[in-house]
């Protein structure tokens, strides 16, 4: 198959063994836990029958080639099964959960942007002077301070000191403020040196001295021209970075109490409920193929010099 | 070697000094408690303060060193391993020995975050040090194996290796004594960036409480307990923090500078 169409379809192709090889692994956890799961779950003061009675419930008495092709069935049908604690379906657990981590990642991703951008240009445009040298170093600090150091530093100083945010809750904009800032704050420092590289490259292209030469001011130069170009490897990561965003969230999350999937992951990890840990799992590595697929097919769409793999 | 990438290099020797004589340098027992002088602030006989259990937070941070430079060098020595033999194997051999390994393996370990990766086995196996730097090197080997793979392609059709190849050297004398000494400069730079990325890792995994485990400090551990204390004691989470970003910032600066020196026509990342 020729044209846009066929390359679409052949990366979605491309995905469908990572889709086999992630379910599977996330199956086969389970029959990591050293002993029995079960038995890890309910503590050494259960009896025999207890044991039994739930490892039948959970279909851990089967063989397990069984079991797998039921996972399969069940996650096929969107069914992630009931969780150890309560018995309830994890799938509706997640999904309460869900839209917190989403608007915080999307939140942490907005703030990045919107610090990076403008930084990157500036450094660029500033390029060697002490705009460009602020610019780096700021970046470095932002590579360099983990999230887990860096919020309870903000909770300090924006909640603490000067009592203008708060320090964790969930429902008013005003308490985004902080978590998103905290989960962005490493992808503004890889974005402000990539911006940074990639306008300081397009400054030297040609069309930027065409420009210059029609006497359009360097205000319209740089961001109606150069800037566009620079962008296209700036969405590219912008896109594989939410993944890492939705891995950094488990930490954030647990630092201002956000009521996400992150936080119920470590719920889970901490309850040993085994069910709802993979689900959690499953969940985040979906959003994170599906993110990256799409970023990638939106790479393609946009430069079409590119070729699959 | 430009003047960050030295200031890197004299950061991570000091680190490394100090995670070896940490017995000797630390003022205290680690161990040693006193309730009465708990969340002390920063003193002359405790220049860093004392924690929750009034132990000395000095002493717990030199031997925290310890623990985030073993687990950072023991994962990328293990990593850097690994990957280089994968990625040897699958850009020499070609074929279909690198479509099972760069087309599938890559993608799959690459789909996951790898943090996410780290924490699920830890989960499941149970938390501690050795599962940890194994629940690391699982996830950090595939970023070596592509990078050596790369190379390999590279250097394996030049006409040195053509050479010994025509003179009937085996294939193991071939990677071995020719294509593998001219890839391991881009190596020593990646290992170097890579121990700033396991040392974070490990800080988070144990922030996370699936980490290094008690008595044993970990920057990581202290800092998540030390924020419960965020107005009283600010200290436990301020040095800790201080010394992961350091850390950090010195493997990077290192990093960086040697790839300049080693490249000095690439430009600066």
């Amino acid at each position: 198959m020729d044209g846009i169409t066929g390359i679409l379809l052949r990366r979605l192709l491309l995905v469908i063994p990572v889709l086999w090889a992630v379910v599977t692994l996330v199956f086969l956890l389970l029959h990591l836990v050293p002993g029995d799961p079960v038995l890890a779950f309910l503590g050494e003061t259960a009896t025999p029958e207890q044991v039994a009675e739930m490892r039948h419930r959970f279909g851990l008495d089967r063989p397990l080639l069984e079991q797998y092709a039921n996972y399969w069935k069940q996650v096929l049908r969107g069914d992630l099964g009931v969780t150890f604690v309560d018995r309830r379906p994890v799938a509706e657990k997640i999904l309460s959960r869900y839209p917190a981590t989403l608007q915080l990642a999307v939140a942490a991703l907005l703030v990045a942007v919107l610090i990076a951008i403008p930084l990157g240009v500036t450094a660029a445009r500033h390029h060697g002077g002490i705009r460009d040298a602020v610019a780096s170093v700021m970046a470095l600090l932002g590579i360099a301070l983990p999230n887990f150091a860096l919020g309870p530093l903000l909770i300090l100083l924006f909640s603490v000191k000067l009592g203008l945010l708060p320090p964790s809750g969930f429902g008013d904009p005003a308490h985004l403020i902080l978590p998103a800032l905290t989960l962005g704050a490493a992808l503004a420092a890889i974005l402000t040196r990539l911006v940074r590289t990639s306008v300081l490259e397009e400054l030297h292209q040609d069309y930027v001295k065409t420009a210059r030469a029609k006497g359009l001011n360097e205000r319209t130069v740089l961001y109606r021209h150069v800037l566009r170009n620079s962008l296209i490897p700036v969405v590219t990561i912008v896109g594989l970075q939410f993944g890492v965003l939705l891995g950094g969230a488990i930490i954030t999350e647990r630092i201002f109490n956000w009521p996400g999937i992150g936080t119920l992951t470590i719920e889970a990890i901490a309850a040993r409920d085994y069910p709802l840990v993979q689900g959690c799992l499953l969940v985040i590595a979906l959003t994170y193929i599906v993110v990256n697929t799409a970023t990638d097919l939106l790479y393609r769409v946009l430069d079409p010099r590119i070729k699959v793999e | 070697m430009g003047w960050t990438g030295k200031i890197g290099w004299v950061l991570v020797l000091g680190l490394l000094l100090v995670a070896l004589w940490a017995p000797r340098l630390a003022p205290h027992d680690i161990q040693a408690q006193d309730l009465a002088a708990r969340l002390q602030p920063p003193s002359r006989a405790h220049p860093m303060g004392r924690d929750e259990f009034g132990r000395d937070v000095l002493s717990r941070l030199l031997y925290g060193a310890r623990v985030s430079l073993r687990v950072g060098l023991l994962v990328v020595a293990i990593c850097a391993s690994v990957g280089t033999i994968i990625g040897a194997l699958a850009g020499y051999y070609g074929g279909w020995t690198d479509r099972l390994i760069s087309g599938f393996l890559f993608n799959t370990f690459l789909a996951f975050p790898g943090i996410l990766l780290a924490l699920a086995m830890i989960a499941f196996l149970g938390p501690s040090v050795n599962h940890l730097i194994l629940a690391l090197s699982i996830i950090g080997w595939v970023s070596y194996a592509r990078l050596i793979r790369g190379q390999v392609l590279k250097v394996k059709e030049l006409d040195f290796v053509q050479a010994a190849r025509a003179m009937g050297a085996s294939d193991a004398r071939i990677l071995l004594r020719h294509v593998l000494p001219n890839v391991v400069q881009p190596l020593i730079v990646q290992a170097t960036l890579g121990v700033a990325g396991a040392v974070l890792a490990e800080a988070s995994l144990s922030f996370l409480g699936l980490g290094v485990q008690e008595p044993m400090p970990s920057w990581g551990k202290m800092l998540d307990s030390g924020r419960a204390y965020l107005t009283t004691a600010p200290h436990l989470v301020l040095f800790p923090g201080l010394a992961i970003a350091v850390t950090v910032l010195a493997f990077n600066l290192a990093g960086d500078g040697l790839n300049e020196w080693l490249n000095p026509q690439r430009p600066r990342r």
